[in-house]
């Protein structure tokens, strides 16, 4: 059980490639930490320095109360699972776990003890005779995991674990990382680009995008207020509707096209605006618009009914860009129908046009 | 799949047969006496000398000092594969280890150089290798026989490949498991190689059997000769103005053929298991 503390961690590849720009994070113990983004934003290489795995340019990786930028991976304290599992294939599942422990030179009882707790833990303990490549994927992932908490770590590290299982799988081994985590109570970061698994496992959520954080905070905190257009687009499923405004004191109007009104709140004279597929509610042509919010008129490109819900995407009379909106399951609107829609001003996101920033809360 | 024709399995058959006749004619003649295999040349069936054929070659002590026999052949051969296949398999592991796994400068210059040397087979430093085993004082010796063959470019080559093959989480999943750099040799690389390592070991210890030129070289006491070495000596010395022992030759052959065999025949299982099936 430790914090682990990041402290203006760089890190500078051969040939002056700056993968990781100065991160700071302090995790606290016994926290799940998601670190998020696309590939290429320098998530893993954060997680591998944590791990002793990758040398770190400058900064400080503490773990607990020690700074460990020259510390070996093995006495970090850590384990880490990885995405391919990288089990031994020699070895039966009962040494895979036990090859860590043995290397430190634990009492057989003791070894012994842990790793029969590790597979009742993990319901792995039928087939801690067999080898690896007699397992499934699911199989394999959990002896991954085990080969872990045998260890019982001062923190765990996931490198995008559940990302070679298939999908029905990967949402039961999310929800079983989970439970194991809480109960285990042992600090985590996670690895994932999958911005789902991202949002359900986290206790805080770190978005990291081009080697820099762009936010950090509880999932739904940054669900619902993006710091800036990158995180809006990054997380949510469908993404954030996102378009350029142009606005003055009589209100707002899109750069390019029709179809949008609104009231300027910001006294600024242009927008990137953000508002999710949920947040925009089909209204009557005739009905008078509310007084503020956001007006928008569209027409239905496709109809998409993905059972519990169903989403619009359609665009604006003129042209530009696509507007994805979340209707009611049964639902009905045909291609090429114009549709009004509104918007409370309580769900609308407004972003620097130039930085993409937040503004306003 | 096709269906077998009668065709097929002539092609087969016409291949087998030529494969396996001369083998057969050996084994043939080797049963027959001496006198028989003069007068009447190569024989196809069995003879009623097999017993005391491969006796005398076995047991026999012949040559000049009357110290070797066909044993004692044996022994050297199978200490001359034997180290041979296992220095070279030592040795072409530890160096593709070195230049996979290792940052160290000129890496793969070095893996160059080490290809390059498939260039000069023994045959052509056979000179120079000479003279540093002879002026080491090792002539007569089974080092002197063993330890200047073993570098081996293909070994590296074929190790240098499987280990880059081998996945890096294997490697940092040891580390955090906290195995050094030898550690990790021992426990995760090496048993994981060993179905390429029963591969190198079938083809070295078949080459190292076989060698001839530089035995002939390097051994001039009769007792370090080598099977291979002792066919045409025994011969030699045997002929004199008797009939030539053929028979006794034959018999030699054979024996000398076999242990190579019984490598094949129990390292091919494995051999087939690295090539199909993948263990990493």
């Amino acid at each position: 059980m430790a914090n682990i503390t990041l402290d203006q961690v760089r890190k500078v590849y051969a040939g002056n490639v700056e993968a990781v720009k100065g991160v700071s994070i302090d995790i606290a113990d016994g926290e799940f930490i998601v670190l998020v983004g696309p590939s290429g934003c320098g998530k893993s290489t954060l997680l591998r320095m944590i791990a002793g795995l990758e040398d770190i340019t400058t900064g400080e990786v503490s773990i607990g109360e020690r700074v460990v930028n020259n510390v070996d991976p093995a006495d970090r304290d850590i384990a880490m699972v990885f995405q391919n599992y990288a089990l031994y294939p020699h070895m039966s599942v009962y040494n895979n776990l036990a090859y860590g422990l043995k290397n430190r030179g634990m009492s057989k009882d003791e070894i012994d003890r842990r790793v029969k707790e590790a597979a009742r833990i993990l319901e792995i303990g039928d087939y801690l005779e067999r080898k690896p490549r007699a397992l499934s994927g699911g199989q394999r992932q959990r002896v991954a995991m085990g080969r872990a908490i045998v260890r019982e770590p001062a923190a765990f590290l996931f490198d995008e674990p559940l990302s070679n299982l298939d999908a029905k799988l990967r949402v039961q081994m999310r929800v079983e990382i989970k439970k194991l985590q809480k109960a285990l109570a042992t600090t985590s970061v996670y690895v994932t680009h999958d911005q789902l698994e991202a949002m359900t496992l986290a206790d805080r959520l770190v978005v990291l995008n081009g080697g820099n954080i762009e936010q950090i905070g509880a999932p739904i905190e940054v669900y619902d207020k993006p710091a800036s257009t990158f995180v809006a687009s990054f997380i949510g499923s469908p993404a954030m509707n996102l378009f350029d405004v142009k606005a003055d004191a009589s209100g707002m109007s899109l750069t390019k096209g029709t179809g949008l009104s609104g009231a300027n709140p910001h006294a600024r004279s242009a927008y990137r605006l953000g508002i999710r597929p949920e947040h925009l509610r089909v209204v009557e042509a005739a009905a008078a618009a509310p007084a503020n919010g956001l007006d928008l008129t569209l027409k239905v490109n496709v109809l998409e009914p993905v059972g519990a819900e169903s989403y619009i995407y359609g665009e604006f009379p003129e042209g530009g860009a696509e507007v994805v909106v979340r209707v009611e399951s049964h639902a009905h609107f045909d291609a090429g129908q114009m549709i009004k829609l509104h918007a409370d001003a309580k769900d609308v996101h407004f972003f620097d046009a130039e930085t993409g920033k937040r503004i306003g809360d | 799949m096709t269906r077998l024709r009668l065709s097929d399995h002539l092609v087969l058959i016409c291949g087998v047969i030529f494969m396996v006749a001369p083998v057969m004619i050996a084994v043939m003649t080797s049963t027959h006496d001496a006198i028989t295999i003069y007068k009447s040349g190569l024989q196809f069936l069995p003879g009623g000398h097999m017993i005391e054929n491969y006796e005398t070659v076995l047991f026999r002590a012949g040559g000049f000092t009357k110290e070797v026999n066909g044993l004692v052949m044996m022994k050297n051969s199978l200490i001359l594969g034997l180290g041979f296949a296992i220095g070279k398999i030592v040795i072409s592991m530890l160096a593709a280890y070195a230049i996979v796994y290792f940052r160290f400068p000129m890496a793969t210059l070095c893996f160059w150089v080490i290809f390059c040397t498939l260039l000069l087979p023994l045959e052509v430093r056979i000179l120079p290798s000479y003279e540093i085993v002879q002026s080491l004082g090792l002539t007569n010796t089974y080092t002197g026989l063993i330890v200047p063959l073993i570098a081996s470019a293909t070994g590296t080559f074929f190790f240098r490949q499987f280990f880059m093959s081998v996945p890096d989480e294997l490697l940092e999943a040891a580390r955090i498991d906290g195995a050094g750099p030898w550690k990790f040799f021992i426990d995760i690389l090496v048993p994981l190689s060993k179905t390429m390592v029963a591969a190198i070991f079938i083809i070295m210890f078949v080459y190292g059997w076989n060698q001839y030129l530089w035995p002939t070289l390097i051994t001039t006491d009769e007792a370090l000769f080598t099977l291979v070495r002792g066919i045409k000596q025994i011969m030699q010395v045997w002929v004199g103005a008797q009939i030539p022992a053929l028979n006794e030759a034959m018999a030699l052959a054979i024996l000398a053929m076999l242990p190579p065999v019984i490598v094949v025949v129990i390292f091919q299982s494995w051999f087939i298991k690295g090539l199909v099936e993948s263990d990493k």
